[in-house]
């Protein structure tokens, strides 16, 4: 008989290659002042925190379990976290990025506390009731411009061209951080504990899994990414009115992109967010149908194809760039 | 006597928010489906009843005969077609996705079809007749209507659960779908039948809406919210908790509005987050949402 060796095994061939492409794109990117126009690298800031967004939906959803269509309610706080640290309490403008973040993210516990009472499809509404009232909340408060909203003055401390720069490698940080962030969150044991708590709820708190403790802590992560996304978002368009940073869009958005791409993957999200701007850029002029054209395909998705585009990829090829699950190899 | 107003006029608005909220309890009882679009397609109840008013000059109330065996057609449709296919296993994504992308797509194509103009349903005289009670306390007839209407459609329920073969059906399938299935309950059809029934009161709550005040394409998520409210706030799995949730959010709304013109829904909205922190049965409610 044969000594067979197992080894237990993360990467792949295709997640090497995969890693080294990533890299490549990363470093082509954080150069993108030198070699883009400004315009681009506007259009790439969208792209990169609609990314961060998306993968933090991905982890709550698709993970985690938790359908929220209240993610809108840390962009808005994240909008105007920054409006609040950086003008009304005089930080440096990254300072006040992060410290929105923060902020979104102290806001999101005794959210979290609340809407953890609804499960399912009522926790998706309830989620989206909590963001109307943060909406509303803002809304009623003269001190931050009411309904017709704010503009971020402390912008114009930084020269034009300096501040796109720094936005935009902000957005590059943020974007490929939620995805790094992820990949290494489910690597650990808070992975394995939401497969668990995927596959069954019972079972992995029978064995011990702190089911609610594991959900909260996503929860988290994820206001905390999202309320960052939105700082970043708004230090690029520096006006803010609660109807926009608290709009229930960007939720769909990030739904659409996650579906498309695979929900529960992480090259799902980077996937969809790729066809989501190449959709948007050559469908724009239809309006509202185009809206009708991703409601459609989400839906068609979702009740043909349940892991998207990269889950039609993965079945055919059994690639993973991000390996997540650990393997078994042999060795002769 | 000002707040006696203001608290009589919750009630009746609240009767308006227990018809939207009855549709979303029923389907959520039967196969704890959540339909995010439940908003959406009452406003496309209204917009249809607009288009036969624009063709064919009756009072819309009239329409309510055509728009509700529609919505019945399309409910049961929409479940057998679609909605059936998202409630395998017990996975929460699947119809959550699905019926927010549908409340996308009718949104959008409201947009498309009637523009976002504001529209209304004139009713007539009886819009604007009232009963006078005293110098600063008037009923409304619309309102009276609508809450009346209310009242009827959740005893109507009230008697199709309770006493027939259908709503048998419906309580059997609810407590068990393996057990129910056992005994040759179709749940495909039974779901059907739920949704069917369902979008028929979501259709008569969308014309009351739309003769009551103005409405576009966008407004349907601000229903679906109010419905939610209503049904947590009076208690899952009661049909008198849901008629109790209306009331008590019309009137929340009301003094809200009344203490300041801004405060209005976020006093409906707070009195929701309340009960659901120290009351997550509701007022009426036998389970915890789950």
């Amino acid at each position: 008989m044969n000594a067979v060796a197992l080894r237990v095994q993360r990467a792949t061939l295709p997640s090497r290659i995969g890693l080294g492409v990533g890299l490549a794109a990363v470093v082509v990117l954080a150069l993108g002042p030198l070699w883009a126009l400004d315009s681009v690298l506007r259009t790439l800031i969208s792209v990169f925190t609609l990314l961060a967004l998306a993968q933090m939906w991905n982890l709550l959803a698709g993970y985690a379990g938790l359908v929220s269509i209240g993610q809108q309610a840390y962009v808005g706080l994240g909008a105007y976290g920054l409006l609040l640290f950086a003008d009304t309490l005089g930080l440096p403008l990254l300072a006040s990025v992060l410290a929105a973040a923060v902020a979104g993210t102290l806001i999101a516990v005794p959210t979290a506390l609340l809407a953890f009472r609804l499960r399912g499809g009522y926790f998706a509404i309830g989620t989206w009731v909590i963001a109307e009232v943060y909406r509303l909340v803002v809304t009623n408060v003269s001190q931050l411009g009411g309904g017709s909203g704010l503009t971020l003055r402390a912008a114009s401390t930084v020269d034009r061209t300096t501040r796109l720069y720094l936005t935009y490698e902000l957005a590059l940080v943020v974007g490929v951080g939620a995805v790094v962030v992820t990949y290494l969150l489910l690597r650990r044991r808070l992975g394995l504990a939401l497969t668990a708590i995927r596959d069954s709820e019972q079972s992995a708190r029978s064995l011990g899994v702190p089911v609610f403790r594991t959900k909260f802590a996503v929860y988290l992560v994820a206001a905390f990414g999202c309320s960052l996304a939105g700082a970043v978002i708004y230090l690029n368009l520096l006006r803010v009115q609660p109807e926009a940073a608290f709009s229930v869009n960007w939720t769909a958005f990030m739904i659409f992109i996650v579906v498309i791409g695979g929900v529960g993957t992480i090259e799902g999200p980077i996937i969809g967010t790729i066809v989501f701007f190449a959709l948007q850029e050559t469908l724009s002029g239809y309006g509202a149908w185009y809206l009708v054209l991703l409601g459609a395909v989400a839906v068609l998705v979702t009740v043909v194809a349940r892991r998207g585009l990269w889950g039609l990829v993965a079945d055919r090829t059994g690639w993973s760039l991000f390996p997540v699950q650990r393997r078994l190899e042999e060795h002769w | 006597m000002t707040w006696v107003n203001v608290v009589v006029q919750g009630l009746l608005l609240g009767g308006l928010y227990a018809l939207f909220a009855t549709g979303l309890s029923l389907m959520f009882g039967v196969m704890r489906l959540v339909n995010l679009a439940h908003g959406d397609l009452s406003i496309v109840a209204a917009f249809v009843a607009l288009a036969i008013v624009d063709a064919v000059p009756v009072n819309p109330l009239w329409t309510l005969l055509v728009v509700v065996p529609l919505l019945f057609g399309v409910g049961y449709l929409l479940q057998r077609g679609l909605l059936n296919f998202t409630l395998r296993g017990n996975d929460p994504l699947p119809p959550v996705l699905v019926t927010f992308g549908l409340s996308i797509i009718l949104q959008n194509l409201l947009l498309e079809v009637f523009s976002a103009d504001s529209q209304g349903l004139d009713a007539g005289r009886i819009e604007n007749a009232s009963i006078r009670v005293s110098d600063r306390l008037a009923v409304g007839w619309f309102p009276l209507l609508t809450l009346v209407t209310a009242v009827g459609v959740l005893v109507g329920l009230q008697l199709l659960l309770s006493r027939t073969r259908l709503g048998r059906s419906f309580r059997a399938t609810s407590d068990d779908p393996e057990a129910a299935a056992l005994v040759g309950l179709d749940h495909r059809h039974v779901f059907a039948m739920a949704t069917a029934i369902a979008l028929a009161t979501v259709a008569v709550a969308g014309l009351f809406l739309g003769v009551r005040t103005t409405f576009t394409p966008s407004v349907g998520p601000t229903r679906l919210i109010f419905a939610f409210e209503a049904v947590i706030i009076g208690g899952l799995g009661s049909i008198w908790g849901t008629l109790a949730g209306g009331l008590v959010l019309g009137v929340a709304q009301t003094l809200g509005a009344q203490l300041s013109p801004g405060w209005g829904v976020l006093a409906g909205n707070l009195v929701f987050l309340a009960v659901l922190a120290f009351r997550p049965t509701g007022l009426l409610g036998r389970e915890v949402p789950a």
